[in-house]
């Protein structure tokens, strides 16, 4: 099964599109691909669209807290969309929403990050 | 009835996958929800995933062990590894608590596990390894009985 991940930038924000399976084995790719990406790019704000995650686990929090850490560096913001209820209940558990605002989808999560559609 | 299996791997992460699907396949056969069988995938990959970089360090020439009974609708879990053990299990336990904040863990594991099972038990001694035995009363078979 496995992840595949893309990255897209619109203005300040970095998009990241998960798909799969998120694991401690994908996570070590994930996190130096998404690293090096933020720290190439002028970005500020991270969108997290979740739509095609089918699983995901604590090594999949750990990658999204360790981001959410240097958006903060930036001074920006970290969104997630479109997530499932099953990794909804993770971030739940784990008082993840409480630093990461919650959108129902990309467009609408891209608006409130001021981007023009 | 009972249904038993047993399985052992080596400690690398390309297998957290392997034994999640593993598990899932043989509960599979009794029916639970589909959020059962999402629980129960997650567990797995969090207690060999903990055997993996806490007991083994990452050293990939060790074994993982799970075995997993069926009796009566209830599933049976337990996840072994012979590595280096916990010392203090009550501190390992609590939410957020984690020996390597350096690799970027949340100290989840076991809270998760804790959320998705109905009884979890670590029995770990320093030097010789450590046991999680779970177990989860799957709803299907909860109506039918009742
Ligand atoms: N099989 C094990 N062998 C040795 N130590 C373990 C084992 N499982 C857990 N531990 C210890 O218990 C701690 C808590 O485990 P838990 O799974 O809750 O968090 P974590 O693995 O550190 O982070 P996360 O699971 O969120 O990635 C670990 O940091 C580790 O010190
Ligand atoms: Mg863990």
């Amino acid at each position: 099964m496995g992840l595949s991940s893309t990255f897209a930038i619109k203005e300040e924000v970095l998009i990241v599109r998960l798909s799969g399976e998120l694991d401690h084995h994908e996570a070590e790719q994930l996190r130096n691909e998404w690293k090096e990406i933020m720290y190439k790019n002028d970005v500020k704000h991270v969108l997290l669209n979740l739509e095609a995650m089918t699983f995901m686990d604590s090594s999949g929090l750990g990658v999204v807290l360790g981001r959410y850490k240097e958006v903060l560096q930036l001074g920006g913001e970290m969104v997630v969309c479109s997530i499932s209820p099953p990794v909804k209940r993770l971030f739940e558990m784990s008082g993840l929403f409480k630093i990461v605002r919650l959108e129902e989808n990309e467009e609408f999560a891209l608006e409130t990050l001021g981007v023009a559609s | 009835m009972k249904n038993e299996m047993a399985v052992a791997f080596s400690s690398i992460s390309e297998n957290e996958s392997f034994a999640r699907v593993t598990v899932a396949a043989f509960v599979s056969q009794v029916d639970p929800t589909m959020d059962e069988l999402t629980e129960i995938k997650t567990v797995v990959s969090e207690a060999v995933t903990n055997s993996i970089i806490h007991g083994y360090n990452n050293e990939p020439h060790h074994q993982v062990y799970i075995t997993c009974t069926l009796i009566d609708g209830e599933v049976e879990l337990t996840i072994k590894d012979e590595g280096i053990g916990i010392n203090d299990i009550n501190e390992a336990r609590q939410p957020l608590y984690t020996s390597k904040p350096e690799l970027e863990r949340s100290g989840m594991g076991f809270t998760i596990i804790e959320n998705f099972m109905d009884t979890v038990e670590v029995i770990s001694n320093p030097g010789k390894g450590t046991t999680v035995h779970m177990t989860k009363q799957l709803t299907n078979t909860k109506t039918v009985c009742s």
